[in-house]
């Protein structure tokens, strides 16, 4: 069953995802990819900061905070 | 400079390339940002390079020596990179120092805690070289959070020497030179080949031929083919500089990359999507030796750190903690520092005494005892006993909190607004940084990425107040708002409320000053921000205190000492050498006095700030030293003394704000103008980094001084 891709930055807190596309511009789908960011790898949404941007998620094991229009070009699937 | 000790820090490729190869091994120390490189680095060579918790201290690649079973190592430190891909000036540096000056060893230091990342480089470094040794660090944290990696079978599927360490209490390092010396000594590379997918295997064959009957078995012609065929021209150029080989006018290897990237098509691979192929080849390579080597045992190992988030950067909790923080970092500094200043100034001036007592019976001349003693001595005395007691304080809080992992919070909790105002949040971290050291500051915004908000930080960075600034804040609070209303605890209560708002007042002016300038001289959008947040790690309470005592406060105060003593010499000269019936120093005050005026202040106080333009300490003995006129500075051990001083010279409560206000914004000193102009290299923003707040400074003094004068109250 194909369910439907959300964005990174609509995850609530504690929600799990899979990322299926990145369409992010070059400089940061290289920065993301470093940070092991690539097609099917399982994000966590952990804690979105006081202004509700930006937001920590869970990436291979580290915490790692985007703001919402880097988090926006990266598709994802919840799990 | 600033808190950051640095040994032999060379930026410069070129210096790289100029070790002494033949007497000394060279290792180099790799590794992701805050895996604690740095402490392996001091660990292994004794320097005391600064470490706090969070990402990107290591801007610049330090180095030291190490010594072990009797052979001499030069490490080297490179800064912390995510990958070796080369997207940031940092990892330029780690890939051209690993790639083309061949240290004869590279230790890639991970974090046990997240190991999965950190293999990326890894894989990257092995690809590069054949001589790494893998050094698994923060094992005693990993332990804590259930997770176990076992190190043999990491060797094992790595092919290399793998090693774990504590490196914060020093275990395993003797382990990892045992293996670094081992390693030296073998002659033949070794290490994990990386399998990428067969379309990329097949487009490498094609082009490292050519590479390898071009520049011989020197260099690593396999990585240089995917570096072509990703079409970096980073590595372009990097290679034309180290071999002198120029692949961009290379036309027989042209041809050879076009037949592989038609063969590359076939398989829709394109130079726009080749990168993220071998990415993603690197990273589930990766994905699978951490699967077969590190177990989890605890059900959420984060669970600790998420609980304190939740509090530390929660939607309603963060912000009002981080001000609380804050204020109580000022109110402990505030009143802890009350009894040593005062003991310290008794102490010092009981010593002045002797020292004349001592000039007396030598039979000293008089401008001697005079310039030494009153000019020289005194100042200096004045310094140390209002400076160093809040640093010794302040200094250690701060480590504390660094050390903890809380600054990356701080960023993360105000990069919302960093982001309205069109930078970047870890401007908060250079921000932090600026509480310390101004110069300190400028020189950290290396952490950002881009060049326009790097920039942007740099100029605003004097909006925060240094250490040097508020001693002097401090005495004019407790002296003119808080002395007549309130005493004891209620007082100093009052003072760190005080004090905490002209510090927001400083903060809020770093938002609209870095705002104006991205909406003006500087245009641009947000560029992307990453931001790590590192686990939280229990501070280190004694080696915090003695490290920032040792390393910080007593740095910042040489530097503050050694501006001082000339600086008490020049004003003693200034303050006794009379030309018609007054003294120079009272000449160019009362010259000053209109224009002082016009902005809530006086001569005094505007002649003492450029007289302190090396360092801001020395701005309140010098304004002493030309109220008193006498020449030279008196003992003035309390505030009530300094009060009635500085009444007497008709200062009122809007004379001590626009004081406040001005020596929150004015021009930066000297030290952090000279490191503006050096990681600018432009005199031009230099200029405006001293103009900004400047003109800010007399602006706001400006508007405070007419509105009182609407007022009726008197200036």
């Amino acid at each position: 069953m194909e369910e439907q891709e959300i964005p990174l930055n609509a995850l609530e807190e504690g929600q799990c995802a899979t990322v299926s596309r990145l369409r992010s511009d070059e400089a940061i789908r290289r920065r993301l990819q470093d940070m092991g960011l690539i097609e099917g790898t399982r994000v966590e949404c952990v804690q979105k900061s006081p202004w509700g941007d930006p937001t920590a998620f869970l990436i291979r094991g580290a915490v790692i905070a985007l703001r919402a229009e880097d988090s926006s070009s990266v598709l994802t699937r919840l799990s | 400079m600033g808190w950051k000790r640095r040994k032999k820090a060379g930026g410069k490729k070129n210096a790289e390339q100029a070790l002494d190869r033949e007497q000394q091994k060279v290792i180099a120390l790799a590794g992701n940002p805050n895996v604690g490189k740095s402490t392996v680095f001091n660990a292994l060579t004794g320097l005391k390079q600064h470490t706090g918790n969070w990402t990107g201290k290591t801007v610049d690649s330090a180095r030291g020596v190490c010594r072990f079973h009797g052979e001499n190592y030069t490490m080297v430190d490179l800064p912390g990179t995510y990958s070796l891909m080369a997207h940031s000036p940092e990892e330029e540096v780690a890939r051209d120092f690993i790639c083309f000056t061949h240290p004869d060893a590279v230790i890639v230091v991970c974090d046990a805690t997240c190991l999965e990342r950190n293999l990326n480089l890894v894989l990257q470094t092995i690809e590069l070289t054949g001589r790494v040794v893998v050094c698994v660090n923060l094992l005693d944290e990993a332990e804590k959070k259930r997770i176990h990696v076992d190190l043999q079978a990491l060797s094992r599927e790595l092919g290399v020497p793998v090693t774990g360490a504590m490196a914060r209490s020093k275990k395993g390092l003797d382990e990892l030179l045992c293996q670094v010396e081992a390693l030296v000594r073998r002659q033949e590379p070794q290490g994990v080949k990386i399998k990428y997918i067969p379309p990329i295997e097949e487009a490498i064959a094609m082009v490292e031929p050519h590479l390898r009957a071009v520049l011989g078995e020197k260099w690593n012609c396999r990585w240089i083919a995917l570096r072509l065929l990703e079409g970096s021209a980073s590595a372009v150029q990097a290679l034309c500089l180290h071999t002198g080989y120029d692949a961009a006018k290379d036309t027989a290897l042209a041809a050879v990359l076009e037949q592989a990237y038609a063969h590359l098509a076939l398989s829709k691979i394109t130079k726009e999507n080749i990168q993220d192929k071998i990415v993603a080849c690197l990273v589930v390579t990766a994905e699978g030796i951490c699967a077969d080597t590190v177990s989890y045992r605890g059900a959420d190992c984060r669970s600790r750190d998420r609980k304190i988030d939740k509090f530390l950067t929660g939607r309603w909790t963060g912000i009002p903690i981080m001000l609380a923080l804050l204020a109580l970092i000022f109110w402990i500094t505030i009143t802890g520092a009350n009894y040593p200043s005062e003991m310290l100034s008794e102490g010092l001036f009981w010593v002045q005494d002797r020292l004349t007592d001592f000039f007396m019976w030598i039979h000293a001349p008089q401008w001697l005892h005079g310039a030494l003693v009153l000019g020289v001595y005194r100042v200096l005395a004045w310094v140390v006993s209002v400076m160093l007691p809040p640093m010794a304080i302040f200094f250690p809080l701060f480590t504390l909190l660094e050390d903890f992992g809380y600054l990356p919070r701080v960023a993360f909790n105000l990069d919302h607004c960093f982001k309205k105002a069109n930078t970047c949040g870890k401007q908060a971290l250079t921000m932090c940084m600026g509480f310390g050291c101004n110069a300190a500051g400028v020189v950290g915004c290396r952490i950002i990425d881009s060049p326009r908000e790097r920039l942007i930080a740099m100029l605003t960075n004097n909006f925060v107040p240094c250490n040097g600034r508020f001693p002097a804040m401090i005495s004019v609070i407790s002296m003119f708002f808080v002395g007549s209303i309130a005493t004891g605890f209620a007082g100093s209560v009052l003072s760190t409320l005080m004090l905490t708002g002209v510090i927001l007042l400083g903060i809020l002016l770093t938002f609209a000053m870095s705002r104006l300038l991205s909406k003006t001289i500087l245009k641009g959008v947000p560029s992307s921000f990453t931001l790590e947040l590192p686990p939280y790690r229990r501070p280190q309470i004694g080696k915090v205190i003695v490290r920032s005592l040792l390393d910080r406060t007593i740095f910042v105060l040489g530097r503050a000492a050694a501006v001082a003593a000339p600086a008490g010499l020049l004003i003693w000269i200034l303050a006794n050498v009379t030309a018609g019936n007054a003294t120079l120093l009272s000449h160019c005050a009362a010259f000053l006095d209109p224009v002082g005026k016009l902005f809530g202040l006086d001569g005094t106080i505007l002649f003492a700030f450029i007289l302190g333009f090396p360092a801001n300490e020395i701005v309140i003995p010098i304004m002493i030293m030309t109220y008193m006129a006498t020449g030279t500075l008196a003992e003035l051990n309390d505030l009530t003394a300094l009060k009635e001083l500085l009444a007497a010279n008709h200062w009122t409560w809007v004379t001590a704000l626009c004081f406040i206000v001005f020596s929150l914004v004015h021009w930066p000193c000297s030290t952090t103008c000279l490191s503006i102009r050096k990681e600018t290299k432009s005199w031009k923003w230099t200029a405006v980094g001293f103009l900004l707040p400047t003109v800010t400074g007399f602006g706001l003094c400006f508007v405070i001084a007419t509105l009182a004068r609407v007022c009726g109250l008197p200036v």
